[in-house]
């Protein structure tokens, strides 16, 4: 075992599968020269990471064009927001072409781009838009929470015949190393992990929201057994996990920072009200970020957020 | 140096791109348009109904700049094409029966009928698919060229477009980096003077596409659209220009559609008197008076080819009729993102 931080494992993910695969290659604003402090890119500067001009919708549709003629690329849309620059080449393009060609077009492309608020950005730099590309039929979503599943996923999201969008939360980048095992893993797609067992409530907590339910997790010990799951990928949903964890405590609450209105919370309590609805002692609730733009000024910004105070008031309305 | 054997079959292409066309006259149904209270007027020929359930978007009168380029493509090279696309198709290669059978959205199509008309790939002629966005395939090409580049093969990537898609920013973005690391494309435009119904006089603020080069720094080549030869040419300088390493050309076909926007009406363009100018340089007819000429082939060779050629569409149209409908069971989905 070794510490391991979230970015480690990112860059130790797409080298690893670039030593196995020369196929695959990165491409993205200012991942190239000017980050000569990563050594672990200095192999495969010359012509595995390329460096584009600021141009999303050209070199995102580079990439589609890449993948559906024998290439793995990892193409790095910088900030989350700034994907509505390049919406088309991912959702009229990379999703759909699988079908259009009646399954002959395989796009084997991850699209990665850090996200979240509380970054203090402002609201150009500060999204969180996984429910659109949720919303969009033939994409897969990944949403990793700590190091472990930052690589493994990174790494299944690469083999993956795609397309794939990896949402990395930007904060997740600051948190403390993580113990974790030497030489390389895989983490599939479509399998939700328990990070917490617990017997009262169940958490599901996506993205940077699973590190926040589990501190308010660790608040109420002692006073309610808190169960927090992290689905890890949204599409495909490892329902099954969530059910079995719902059955366990009878309360379901989801966490995520996107706002709430139309997100993925409501899209997981659709599944489990259809599919489990006599596992439910009382109503689900969703916790998400406010139905508003992101504000720059940290109290403001705060306040649009889920944060854990406000996981460890719904969890005692829910259970006292 | 074309040899006649090579002259030969870029007419019979030519032939079979607007022959396979004029025969989608009265087979396609735009009356499920009228019925979903479209009001786009006459862009659509809306007496027609048939057997060919979605929009079908003609080229006749563009098949030069087609079978011009396409002619100077290898089978593995790449072409993206637009919703425009039959000839593209055509031009490269494809068979008329999956063609038909597709727009008919026949399990024997192409895509398996799930393409339709602006959606008909076939991997193996290098056909990554017509788009229905405009001007998405250009970075799709530079895609498939950086592809190329990167594997080491020699391949070359061609985006057909029009003179509307050359107001998009990824046009601007797809040349920029196809010229900035010398990428294998061709981008090959079509300027029919026409986006949908609007003329490119109110939609350019410069008339010539190929301008657009000079700002990064490629060949910008205008060229007679009508004349198939004259688009060989520049096409096949291109292509040498690509495989070489030396990066992208932008040609400018100068070329005009004999039809509606959507469907074979002749409304639409408002302007019988330029659609008469350009009808007399129809760029079957110039080819056919070359061939002549030069003894190539003979007037009664041309009556047989094009019978031939009639023939072969009549075929598709009985093989499609044949062909049925896919089953939902099959409807190609990508694993995992169903649930």
């Amino acid at each position: 075992m070794r510490p391991l931080t979230y970015t480690q494992a990112l860059s130790e993910a797409i080298r690893e599968e670039m030593e196995r695969d020369e196929t695959v290659f990165s491409i993205g604003e200012d991942i190239g020269p000017v980050r000569k402090r990563d050594e672990l890119w200095a192999q495969y500067r010359k012509n595995r990471v390329w460096q584009t001009p600021i141009s999303e919708a050209g070199f995102a549709g580079l990439a589609v064009g890449a993948a559906m003629t024998g290439l793995r690329p990892v193409a790095v849309i910088m900030y989350c927001d700034f994907v509505t620059c390049c919406m088309d080449p991912i959702v009229n393009q990379a999703a759909k072409l699988y079908l259009m060609s009646g399954g002959q077009i395989k796009v084997p492309l991850v699209i990665r781009t850090p996200a979240g608020a509380g970054t203090r950005e402002g609201g150009h730099h500060s999204g969180s838009l996984e429910s659109w590309f949720v919303h969009t039929p033939g994409l897969k979503v990944v949403m990793p929470s700590d190091a472990y599943d930052a690589k493994g996923l990174m790494k299944a999201a690469i083999r993956d015949d795609g397309p794939v969008v990896f949402i990395q939360h930007r904060l997740l980048h600051g948190l403390p190393a993580q113990s974790c095992p030497d030489g390389e893993w895989i983490v599939p797609l479509g399998q939700a992990a328990v990070k917490r067992e617990g017997k009262d409530v169940t958490v599901v907590a996506t993205s940077y929201g699973v590190p926040k339910a589990l501190e308010a997790a660790a608040t109420l010990e002692g006073e309610i057994s808190v169960e927090v799951v992290d689905p890890r990928s949204l599409v495909p949903l490892d329902l099954k996990t969530i059910l079995a964890s719902v059955g366990k405590t009878g309360r379901l609450l989801v966490v995520h920072e996107a706002p709430r209105r139309g997100g993925v919370g409501a899209e997981i309590v659709r599944r489990v009200t259809e599919e489990g609805f006599s596992l439910l002692k009382r109503a689900p609730k969703v916790l998400g970020g406010l139905n508003t733009p992101m504000p720059y000024s940290p109290p403001l910004e705060d306040a649009c957020l889920p944060q854990p105070k406000d996981i460890v008031k719904t969890i005692r309305e829910m259970v006292g | 140096m074309l040899t006649p054997e090579k002259l030969t079959e870029m007419l019979r292409l030519m032939r079979r791109i607007r022959h396979f066309e004029e025969r989608l006259t009265g087979m396609y149904d735009y009356t499920s348009y009228l019925k979903k209270g479209d009001t786009a007027g006459d862009m659509y020929d809306f007496a027609s109904k048939g057997i060919i359930p979605g929009a079908v978007h003609l080229s006749i009168g563009q098949e030069g700049a087609q079978v011009g380029m396409c002619a100077a493509l290898d089978r593995d090279d790449y072409v993206t094409s637009t919703h425009r696309g039959h000839g593209h198709c055509i031009a490269k290669g494809a068979e008329l029966k999956p063609m038909m059978a597709e727009l008919m959205g026949r399990r024997d199509g192409y895509s398996r009928g799930c393409g339709g008309s602006m959606h008909i790939f076939a991997p193996e002629l290098g056909l990554l698919g017509g788009n229905g966005i405009i001007c998405a395939q250009l970075p799709l090409a530079t895609g498939a060229a950086f592809s190329a580049k990167y594997r080491g093969t020699p391949q070359v990537a061609v985006a057909f477009f029009s003179e509307g898609a050359s107001n998009e920013g990824t046009f601007h973005e797809a040349l920029n980096l196809a010229a900035l690391w010398k990428l294998p494309v061709i981008f090959l435009c079509e300027n029919n003077l026409y986006a949908a119904t609007t003329p490119a006089e109110i939609a350019l603020a410069s008339p010539d596409v190929a301008g657009h080069a000079a700002g990064y720094g490629i060949p910008g080549e205008i060229v007679d659209g009508q004349d198939v030869l004259a688009v060989y040419a520049v096409a096949e300088k291109a292509v040498a220009r690509a495989r070489a390493g030396a990066g992208p050309t932008l040609i400018e076909c100068k070329t005009y559609r004999f039809t509606s926007h959507a469907g074979a009406g002749k409304g639409q363009h408002n302007n019988p008197a330029e659609l008469a100018e350009w009808i007399k340089r129809d760029p079957i007819t110039l080819l056919e008076e070359h061939l002549r000429a030069d003894g190539i082939m003979t007037a009664a060779e041309q009556e047989a080819l094009k019978q031939q050629v009639l023939a072969d569409v009549e075929e598709a149209v009985v093989f499609a009729k044949q062909s049925p409908f896919p089953s939902f069971a099959e409807l190609p989905v990508i694993p995992g993102t169903e649930l």
